[in-house]
């Protein structure tokens, strides 16, 4: 089809900015290694420092794939959530399903300890602070889904996602309110979101999560293309409402749920980046649409990462204050631009 | 005359509403295929509830509903979707569709799994872009569209969807004349050239009687149906509305303000 061979290009330009901006993401950060030398080394060749090669092949390489898989699977989850509550202001976010992770992490640091008297938690490392969020956001995605199955109109569905995005923001307030100073800064880090300090099996695990929503995305694209009618249309297209809302709900849940576990709350990709993607490719069309998004949240994560990280200086910023700072102008200039958000 | 056992789509003893409030009850018709019928009432007397049964959006009271001699409710979700098409009285929902993607998007009963277009596919929706005088359009986003155009393309998707009853609920509000006497001007060409059934609702009711092969009056009593001029002999247009306000002119075949 003639009007699908046009973004033949826009896809092999914005695929080479996403390996220009994986190359700029691995070539700088705190220790200065020359650009060429990881050039060579990301092709076999061996670095002459050991150091450097613990570097890049231990903290580097898998930080960057996880920016890549953190950026995608968020905006992936903020289109299908668009598309699904019909609403240009959906993302991550709203349905409170980073809330729900938010919680789980508040929990275990904070309210374990105000629970169970202890102090000092040597325990809690990494690992069970992802499990603790992927089963915060999972319990409300659970019930988020029952709901779900009762009521039929999404905007309420939406409503009911905000106001366990508030409860859950309540809860937390009030255990940090009674937690000691060192358990409320470990929270904190946690909601100032990373990208670093992830394993490879943590980076395996994070990418069969997020390729099972990407499956689950690409599985839905006729629905998703029928809801952009609305539901009583889709409908009379055959689609069987219930089932494929609770598919693309599924597939939202594991992008954002997983991603915020393993990398804390991030905000405005979800929202930001489908609206963006839009930009360069002019259609509605999902087949199109879910790779670009995903392929423009990689790259615009790396280059957030790739600034948090303050090349050649050792203070890493927080990530989710600079996609922030990133992401609500561009909401923001969208507004002003095209005077509606349309999606 | 027609025998009963050929019509297309039969409706007997058909009693709508939600839940346990009944909308309205009592009503029969019977349409053969490429006859244009407008369901005509007054407002609140459940055109659209009458509509959304018909398409299958909403499960009827009690009665029958029958399409080619099947049960509608037996039908499942795609044979549905190939057997009518609905034309909402809501827009759809994202307006950033250009005009050619939401009529391709009427293909999707048909499509794979990812909704590959065939050449078939894309012939239906090349034939829908110009029974609708689209084509200059068809890169247009639906928020660029007057009124008008966006209900020719609401329709042309319908019409891509290539099912042999179309349904069509008040197509014609927030039009000026001229604008619905083309969309029923449309409407009746592709029941009559193409072979479809053709059901929608509208307040037009003197449009509807020069334009329609049948008419449902909505009352609320008896609900009458036929052929516009066996209405108006048998004086049903006359006890539509209260008489104090409007009467019927039996021999322009429209409703005049009373002095």
């Amino acid at each position: 089809m003639s009007i699908n061979r046009s973004y033949y290009i826009s896809f092999v330009l914005i695929a080479l900015a996403v390996v220009l901006a994986f190359l700029l993401n691995v070539s700088s950060g705190s220790v200065s290694i020359p650009f060429g030398t990881i050039l060579a080394a990301l092709f076999g060749t061996e670095m002459e420092l050991d150091s450097w090669n613990y570097i890049l092949w231990n903290y580097r390489v898998p930080k960057a794939f996880t920016a890549v898989l953190v950026g995608g699977g968020l905006s992936l989850s903020g289109l299908l959530m668009q598309t699904l509550f019909r609403n240009p202001l959906a993302g991550p976010f709203v349905l409170g399903i980073s809330s729900g992770a938010s919680l789980g992490a508040a929990l275990l640091l904070m309210g374990f300890s105000l629970l169970s008297g202890f102090t000092t938690i040597s325990i809690f490392n990494d690992v069970s602070v992802a499990i603790a969020a992927s089963a915060g956001s999972f319990l409300v995605l659970l019930v988020v889904m029952v709901v779900a199955n009762r009521i039929k109109d999404t905007m309420a569905l939406l409503i009911i996602g905000l106001m366990f995005g508030s409860i859950t923001s309540a809860i937390v307030s009030v255990m940090a309110y009674f937690t000691s100073a060192e358990n409320l800064q470990r929270f904190i880090f946690w909601s100032f979101g990373s990208v670093g300090n992830l394993s490879s099996q943590q980076v395996a695990l994070l990418a069969a999560i997020v390729g099972l929503g990407f499956i689950l995305s690409v599985g839905s694209i006729k629905q998703l293309n029928a809801f952009l009618l609305g539901e009583n249309y889709a409908q009379s297209l055959g689609v069987s409402l219930k089932k494929s809302r609770l598919v693309i709900i599924l597939g939202t849940g594991l992008l954002a749920g997983g991603i915020t576990a393993f990398a804390g709350p991030i905000a405005f990709v979800g929202l930001a980046v489908p609206h963006l993607t839009r930009q360069i490719f002019d259609t509605m069309e999902h087949k199109i649409l879910i790779p670009a998004v995903f392929l423009y949240g990689a790259i615009l994560m790396l280059l957030c990462d790739t600034i948090a990280q303050l090349p050649n200086s050792a203070n890493v910023l927080p990530i989710n204050a600079i996609t922030s700072l990133v992401g609500a102008p561009v909401v923001i200039w969208l507004l002003v631009r095209k005077r509606k958000l349309l999606f | 005359m027609v025998g009963e056992a050929t019509k297309y789509i039969k409706a007997h003893e058909l009693a709508i509403g939600y839940g346990k409030k009944l909308v309205a009850n009592n009503i029969n018709f019977a349409l053969g295929t490429g006859e244009l019928c407008a369901i005509v009432g007054v407002n609140g007397i459940g055109k659209s509830t009458l509509m959304r049964c018909l398409g299958g959006l909403q499960p009827k009271l009690s009665g029958d509903i029958s399409i080619s001699d099947s049960d509608l409710a037996a039908l499942s979700p795609s044979n549905l979707a190939k057997t009518l098409s609905v034309v909402l009285t809501e827009q759809p929902a994202s307006k950033n569709l250009t005009v050619q993607e939401l009529i391709t998007l009427g293909r999707q009963p048909y499509t794979n799994w990812i909704g590959t277009l065939t050449s078939q596919d894309k012939k239906f929706v090349e034939e829908s872009l110009d029974a609708f005088l689209l084509k200059e359009l068809r890169f247009k986003k639906c928020h660029e569209l007057s009124d008008g155009q966006l209900q020719r393309v609401l329709i042309a998707r319908a019409m891509a969807q290539d099912t042999p009853l179309i349904l069509l609920d008040e197509p014609t509000t927030h039009l000026d004349l001229y604008h619905k006497v083309e969309i029923l001007k449309l409407l009746q060409r592709l029941a009559h050239r193409n072979k479809k059934t053709i059901i929608f609702t509208t307040h037009e009711i003197d449009l509807a009687i020069q334009l329609c092969d049948k008419i449902l009056i909505l009352d609320g009593k008896t609900n009458p149906f036929g052929t516009p001029c066996e209405l108006i002999e048998q004086k049903h247009f006359e006890r539509l509305f209260p008489s104090e306000m409007v009467e019927f002119d039996a021999k322009t075949g429209s409703f005049k303000v009373k002095k």
